[in-house]
């Protein structure tokens, strides 16, 4: 009998256990396909298993070797980490279908499966753990996957752009490592909920103020939140695009779910100063993203700067943190990671008609495909924020958070930002989708039916969850929600990691 | 001692951080490759140094003695600095691949990501 505390391993023991088995099947290129497809589906099966028994029962921790708590390493699962570890098996999954049809045999041969396995292990490793360092461990695997996802092409921009982020991530490493190492020194623990006890009680509260900076600038380099988020726009393009998407999806919103832990359970003094920073970054990283946006013409360009710029609402309902801003910001990183993702398929998907990503290049695709408009227009307006879809209920709970503190600026700024989005929509609405084909003898309707089917499934099965998030708003507010509520209230963490020890 | 580990990490990440603004890409590694030292050093240092009595228990005896080494943050500095090597050697091998590609070891030449089309 498998005890539900023993399930959340799954989650990353099934990615590692699939790519090692993918690794002993490099040269079967179909056999791959058949694995990776099943583990995917089995992760999808054990992250809907979570969440259920996570939100009937509460946050459930693991001492991992049986060493009890805080001495070995927990793993621990709260209601975010279980939305988080689900949206990331439903970006795997979909992944993994449109995968079949983008990837070539290339990238497979040179461990595309297995790497992709490994990335969703840290993914949900860095989700799940209750162990700051750990933390960092699953950094680690994260990123040294996709370093290798990103330079594997061996292009020459894939190359620079992997430089690039190569170096800036390494250099978040070290920041993240070292505020590791003082957070140890002062507080002596390691383990979140422990360090959730001790840390307030510090004497020196001027020194956990800085390491919080530090954290601040690791967990905010990966988030890309401005001024520390260039070596997001100059990689992001250019890898294949599945691989693009899933990044998009996930690698930004693992730093800033980082932020959402830390900042709500172990740094909780000091909250003028962090509220202040958080608040100010915020609201850079929402307008310089969107502005940067307004510049390019590039179809997944401008895709890159819309991360940054809505990663900017997340970080504002974190620095308002009132239960209704924290709310709106998970709902925002739900709804985000299922709209950006689908954006960058549909991106894809236009490449495979027409063979270039370049909005000058483009044109008339709604004549030839009109049923991909239709399901580009979904996600499109829902990150622009128009009623009924998911991104309006997200925006409208920040920016009504905003209202309710009084900070008008704040919510003003959401609305502007919300405005520009729109606009960046629109041209490529209008590019891609409206205006006639620059070049009348491109325009190919034909992409084989079998690796159409892979192609269209990902796109239509993301763009019915955001209608089914913006028209059952009702429901998965809820469950944002609670998820706040458990943030908020630090005390159940704590006694779910700890016990009653104090 | 700790004023000595002190200065060295300060100097440390002073080199890095110079290395990696220049404009070289070997200079990039030596300077990733300094700040992982200095990370790694900064642990140890506000881990407390304790000379001569090593983190192990001794025979016979259930617990350590009243004064051992910090062993946890040598466990840190273990981990990291095995992730450290395998990082930094992806790292050398992509800018030599990216040093092949350019042909060129100056970092104001890769700007083709960054061009607006």
């Amino acid at each position: 009998m498998i005890s539900l505390n023993n399930i959340l391993v799954l989650p990353i023991l099934l990615p590692m256990a699939s790519a090692l088995v993918l690794l002993a099947f490099r040269k079967n290129n179909k056999a791959q396909k058949v694995i990776h497809l099943i583990a995917s589906i089995l992760s999808l099966i054990t992250a809907i298993i979570i969440f259920v028994s996570i939100r009937e029962f509460g946050t459930v921790s693991l001492n991992s070797g049986s060493w009890q708590a805080p001495f070995g390493i927990s793993i621990v699962a709260d209601l975010l980490s279980a939305i988080m570890v689900l949206i990331s098996a439903v970006i795997g999954l979909s992944t993994s279908l449109y995968s079949f049809a983008v990837i070539d045999n290339r990238h497979v041969k040179y461990f595309y499966y297995p790497l992709i396995q490994f990335l969703l292990m840290g993914v949900n490793g860095a989700f799940l753990t209750g162990d700051i360092f750990n933390m960092y461990v699953w950094y680690e695997v994260m990123l040294i996957s996709s370093f290798v996802l990103l330079a594997m092409g061996g292009k020459q921009e894939q190359l620079e752009g992997a430089i690039k982020y190569v170096t800036l991530n390494l250099i978040s490493s070290s920041f993240f490592l070292a505020a590791v190492g003082l957070l140890y020194g002062l507080a002596g623990t390691l383990n979140m909920a422990h360090l959730a006890i001790k840390v307030p009680l510090l004497d020196n509260q001027n020194l956990v103020q800085l390491v919080s900076g530090l954290f601040f600038v690791a967990f905010g380099i990966k988030s890309a939140v401005f001024p520390l988020f260039f070596w997001l726009p100059a990689s992001y393009h250019t890898p294949p695009v599945a691989i693009s998407a899933i990044f998009a999806g996930l690698l930004t919103k693992v730093g800033v779910y980082s932020l959402y832990r830390t900042f709500t359970l172990i740094f909780v003094t000091n909250e003028e100063f962090t509220g202040t920073l958080l608040l100010i970054v915020g609201l850079g990283t929402m307008l310089t993203g969107v502005l940067g946006a307004a510049a390019q013409f590039d179809f997944r360009r401008i895709l890159s700067f819309h991360i940054i710029s809505q990663i900017g609402y997340m970080i504002v309902g974190l620095a308002l943190k009132s239960p209704l801003a924290i709310a709106g910001g998970i709902f925002y990183i739900i709804h985000h990671i299922i709209v950006k993702t689908n954006l960058f398929y549909v991106s894809g998907v236009v490449n495979e008609y027409s063979g270039s990503y370049k909005l000058k290049e483009l044109g008339g695709r709604f004549k030839v495909t009109p049923f991909l408009g239709f399901l580009f227009l979904i996600p499109a307006m829902s990150l622009a924020g128009i009623p009924p879809l998911s991104g309006f209920w997200a925006k409208f709970a920040v920016v009504k958070a905003g209202f309710d503190l009084q900070d008008y600026i704040t919510a003003g700024m959401a609305l502007f930002v919300g405005l520009l989005t729109l606009y960046s929509m629109i041209k490529i609405w209008n590019e891609v989708f409206w205006k006639p084909d620059p070049n009348e003898k491109n325009v190919s309707n034909i992409i084989d039916s079998k690796k159409k089917i892979y192609l269209y499934i990902p796109v239509v099965s993301l763009a019915a969850i955001t209608l089914y998030i913006g028209l059952n708003a009702e429901s998965v507010w809820e469950i944002a929600q609670e998820a706040a509520n458990s943030l908020i209230d630090r005390e159940s963490y704590i006694k779910a990691v700890l016990g009653d020890m104090k | 001692m700790i004023l000595l580990l002190a200065l060295m990490i300060g100097i440390l990440y002073t080199a890095g951080f110079y290395m990696i603004l220049r404009r070289s890409i070997v200079k990039i590694i030596f300077g990733l490759i300094f700040l992982g030292h200095a990370a790694n050093l900064l642990i140890f240092t506000v881990g407390k140094l304790t000379r001569n009595s090593p983190a192990f228990i001794a025979e016979g005896s259930e617990t350590a003695a009243a004064t051992i080494a910090e062993p946890v943050s040598q466990a840190l500095i273990l981990t990291a600095i095995v992730i450290g090597f395998g990082v930094q050697a992806f790292a050398i091998v992509l800018l030599k691949k990216a040093y092949i590609e350019v042909g060129d070891d100056d970092i104001n030449k890769l700007q083709s990501t960054d061009k607006l089309d």
